[in-house]
């Protein structure tokens, strides 16, 4: 009896645990790391040519004369050097400070060669820092680090920001000027006024501006009043730090209250904004959620709206079309991309095949009984779980995104899109309409809707309802296949994966009313932003509680849903 | 009590069986030694005496599915709240011998840094009081659920996959630290109950016997209220609701009554189940549960009494064999009994046999 204990257990970890968040936070630190390779490779690409023409017009001292200076032990030293080489505008200084940085700069003991380090099995392969020459691998006590401690490395971000600020890609220059805001001041500002008159790009050049200003609210504050106004449009963090500093300094209070009270004016007009951008987050959150929801529920739509049959193995039906997906991957792993989209036909096939085969098999002898139909799915969907246990494992699998699936949609500094949920949002109102169409202009369509309208009618017109009843089941089945694929994007794939949503999808189609495609797909959307935005001040398990109390009620008093069927067929 | 046995073969049978069995299993444990051939071990006593209280609440299910014809896939949450109840007085019991050796709380209370003992635990020091609860709050419960739900006529698989959802909210709810129900392990480390020792032979063997007595008074009562003019009208609605509606009775009075008396009997059963096991957590709230009893009853076939009984024990019995002897194989044979009974044996194993007899 407790293996049941640990199928909710998990399903409710699996739940509290929004992974999404995880990897759309992981990709912040991606989009740098991009950036800064990118920096890397424009700067090994320019190559030998521009390093001469740099040599020749430069007054400033070549990297071969300043890179040895980093041999010295006093950090205060290695700051002025790291400044030179910054200075020295060549392509190289980058890549060294970023090295620097990351603590992968080092020198070879013997002959004191400055290399880039990189661990290997044996020790380090190093490549020389200025000729980009592999100089083989060496045990790590034959080399040293260039050791950096706190407020150089704070000295060497700011360098490595202002080098990227005359770089050709606008996203580095972008990067650069975000990370320079919160210091910005003195050298850097000078290369930020120098920067803005030649910035193509008018967003950056609105940034740049952003970081002078709140270098001058800093460093003035009591001269800064207009300033402080301008700064009102921007959602930055950097921003908000800096005017709620203001805001709550004393003796700037005393002195010149007008620019106090402005910030807080300005501040107000932000948090307003950030806010505002904060409810359209969670209503896209909801609208994400409920995508999850109407994909789940609408082929149960079909076959428990449409045939009335009560299917409790829906959800082992989404098990079976994640579990394609992960089959799919194992078999072409180098091609994980081209999987997902090729498991999007063969979960659908699969799926439909189980089910023709549970309504062949099953269902068939149990039209008419809608109770014992439940108990018998219920038995399939049990069969069926622990046939996934025995043939893979008990285990939860994880399934790969492809790369295009995963990254942020970037809307201004407090908004940002995760792609993956866009394109579940896209994919279900691409598979809804699809089904739509299917349901409502194509000639099976017209037989599904005949039988469920008058069976005795529409076999007397020549339909073979046994036949459409199979194809109804299978279709719905197969959407539920094809939900898996979608769902295997969001989760772990596991043997309880149905379990968490078969619940959920019923009531979303009974909330919906019986019968009736909008609904399924009005009530899983709704459904999905209610209990996003009870979330904040209830808690995940308290929002779904309320969402289920809330929907028995709903269906206490509203039996037949949101959008009832009317005329005849509602009697049946 | 004889005249209510008349016409009730299987009862009659079900009755001396069970009487037999009550008076063997208390001596073979307590007074023949364990090289004995017949000797009952402490373990078996308590083994059956938890498939009683399955039986007991596989008969609470029958009256409402068998007899009223509503399928309720919620039942397993009236027997985790008479569970609770018992637990919290169990709890209670402990007093300052938990880990924490705190008089005034049990020991996950003081885990979570609570001050003091919430409202809902006061009373539960006292047996009568949690005896009261174990059949008010499920009957409570019984009542609100099912006052909204058969006024709005909300009828069939619907009823039934709203009492699904019901029992879902609650296993999430009871899942929470802060209801104040121990969270994820529940209520369990019981020490004694009226102050004699529950792992003790005697206390086990006393609580079995109590169990085979509820059990019987239970299958009585509930006999009476199916051979009771109640007991008709519930079958007349279970046939024919609108009918029975049209004939001027209040139908929702006849589905409330044997609803709320259901709950309070599956309560019971909880109670009796937990001093047994030990220990009551949220998992008897999964639908799962819920659904595994509503086969034990569709096996041994509904609308018989007995046979919900028969269907709880067998089915009981055969999942403790498989579970220990093929744990991977105990899913697959409870599918396959799904699928099986209601496509080929759909008035479970006392329909059929009745139906035999009829023949005969």
């Amino acid at each position: 009896m407790t293996e049941s204990l640990d199928t909710y257990k998990s399903q409710r970890l699996k739940e509290e645990n929004p992974s999404n968040s995880i990897r759309a936070m992981n990709f912040k630190s991606l989009i740098y790391k991009w950036a800064v390779f990118f920096a890397m490779i424009l700067s090994l690409l320019s190559g030998f040519g521009i390093f001469t023409e740099a040599l020749a017009e430069s007054a400033t001292p070549s990297l071969e004369e300043t890179l040895p200076d980093l041999l010295t032990k006093s950090f205060k030293e290695k700051t002025l050097v790291a400044e030179r080489i910054a200075e020295s505008a060549d392509p190289r200084s980058v890549k060294l400070l970023e090295a620097m940085l990351n603590g992968k700069l080092g020198y070879i003991k013997e002959n004191k060669t400055m290399v880039y380090m990189n661990k290997v099995d044996k020790g380090l392969s190093l490549t020389d820092a200025l000729t980009d020459q592999s100089k083989g691998t060496l045990k790590k006590n034959e080399v040293k680090k260039v050791a950096t401690n706190n407020k150089l490395r704070k000295t060497l971000r700011g360098l490595i920001a202002r080098a990227q600020l005359a770089n050709t890609d606008s996203t580095v220059r972008k990067q650069s000027v975000l990370r320079m805001l919160e210091t910005a001041d003195g050298v850097a500002i000078t290369a930020l006024k120098n920067q803005l008159e030649t910035e193509p790009k008018k967003e950056i050049q609105e940034l740049i501006q952003v970081a002078i200003d709140l270098n001058k609210v800093r460093s003035e504050p009591h001269q800064s009043l207009h300033e402080i106004q301008n700064l009102s449009s921007r959602l930055e963090p950097e921003v908000r730090n800096a005017l709620a500093a203001i805001a709550s300094n004393e003796t700037l209070k005393a002195s010149d209250p007008d620019v106090v009270d402005a910030s807080v004016k300005s501040l107000k007009i932000i948090d307003g904004k950030v806010s505002f951008y904060k409810k359209l987050e969670t209503g896209f959150f909801g609208l994400s959620l409920g995508s999850v929801l109407v994909l789940a529920a609408i082929g149960l739509a079909i076959t428990f709206g449409v045939m009335g049959v009560i299917n409790m193995a829906h959800g082992e039906l989404i098990m079976i079309g994640s579990y394609t997906t992960y089959t799919l991957q194992q078999l072409m792993p180098s091609q994980i991309g081209l999987a997902l989209v090729l498991s999007i036909p063969a979960a659908f096939i699969v799926s439909a095949l189980f089910g023709m085969l549970i309504e062949r098999g099953v269902i068939r002898h149990l039209y008419g009984r809608p109770l014992e139909t439940l108990l018998a799915t219920f038995g399939v969907s049990l069969v069926l779980q622990q046939l996934v246990r025995t043939v893979y494992s008990p285990l939860n699998r994880s399934v790969e995104s492809p790369s295009w699936l995963s990254g942020t949609l970037e809307i201004n500094s407090v908004l940002s899109l995760t792609l993956n949920r866009l394109y579940i949002i896209a994919f279900c109102l691409v598979v809804f309409a699809a089904l739509y169409f299917l349901i409502n202009r194509s000639n099976i369509g017209l037989h599904v809707r005949a039988i469920s309208q008058n069976r005795q009618m529409a076999r007397a017109m020549g339909i073979r309802a046994s036949r459409v009843d199979m194809l109804t089941f299978g279709l719905g089945s197969g959407i539920a296949g094809i939900a898996g694929v979608a769902l295997s994007q969001l989760t772990n794939v596991g043997p309880n994966l149905g379990q968490g949503y078969i619940i959920d999808s019923f009531l979303v189609v009974v909330f919906g009313g019986v019968g009736n495609l909008w609904g399924t797909l009005v009530s899983g959307f709704s459904l999905g932003i209610a209990s996003k935005f009870l979330e904040p001040w209830s808690g995940a398990v308290l929002a779904k509680i309320a969402v289920l109390v809330f929907i028995i009620l709903f269906i206490q008093k509203y039996p037949s849903g949101l959008f009832p069927q009317r005329g005849r067929a509602a009697e049946g | 009590m004889l005249k209510l046995l008349k016409n009730d073969l299987g009862g009659r049978v079900f009755l001396t069986i069970l009487v037999l069995t009550t008076v063997f299993v208390p001596v073979a444990n307590l007074l023949l030694p364990p090289d004995n051939p017949l000797y009952v071990s402490s373990y078996t006593v308590t083994l059956i005496g938890k498939y009683l209280c399955y039986a007991i609440l596989a008969l609470s299910l029958d009256l409402v599915w068998g007899y009223l014809g509503i399928m309720s896939l919620g039942h397993g949450a009236f027997f985790a709240l008479g569970g609770y109840a018992m637990g919290m007085y169990l709890m209670r019991q402990i007093g300052d011998r938990g880990v924490y050796g705190n008089a005034e709380l049990p020991d996950f209370m003081v885990f979570l840094n609570w001050d003091s003992l919430p409202w809902f635990w006061s009373g539960f020091d006292q047996l009568w009081f949690a005896l009261l609860m174990v059949v008010l709050i499920p009957g409570l419960l019984a009542f609100v659920f099912g006052l909204l739900a058969f006024r709005s006529r909300v009828t069939g698989v619907y009823f039934s996959i709203i009492t699904q959802a019901l029992t879902y909210a609650l296993m999430l709810a009871f899942f929470r630290n802060e209801m104040g129900f121990g969270g994820n392990n529940g209520l369990t480390d019981f020490k004694d109950i009226l102050g004699f020792n529950i792992q003790a032979a005697e206390t086990r063997v006393a609580l079995f016997t109590a169990s085979a007595v509820v059990l019987a008074a239970a299958y009585l009562a509930c006999r009476s209220i199916v051979s009771s003019r109640l007991g008709v009208l519930s079958m007349a609605v279970r046939d024919a609701e609108s009918r029975v509606r049209f004939l001027g009775y209040n139908v929702t009075n006849v589905k409330l009554a044997v609803f709320v008396f259901s709950a309070m009997l599956a309560g019971v059963a909880g109670a009796l189940y937990v001093p047994q096991v030990g220990i009551i957590n949220p998992s008897e709230f999964s639908p799962l549960k819920s659904i595994e009893l509503v086969i034990w009853v569709a096996v041994g076939g509904r609308g018989t009494l007995y046979g919900a009984i028969l269907g709880a024990l067998a089915v009981s019995y055969s999942k403790t064999w498989l579970t220990g002897a093929f744990p991977e194989v105990w899913l697959f044979a409870l599918g396959a009994l799904f699928i099986l009974v209601t496509i080929y044996l759909p008035k479970g194993v006392s329909g059929s046999i009745e139906t035999l007899r009829k023949r005969r």
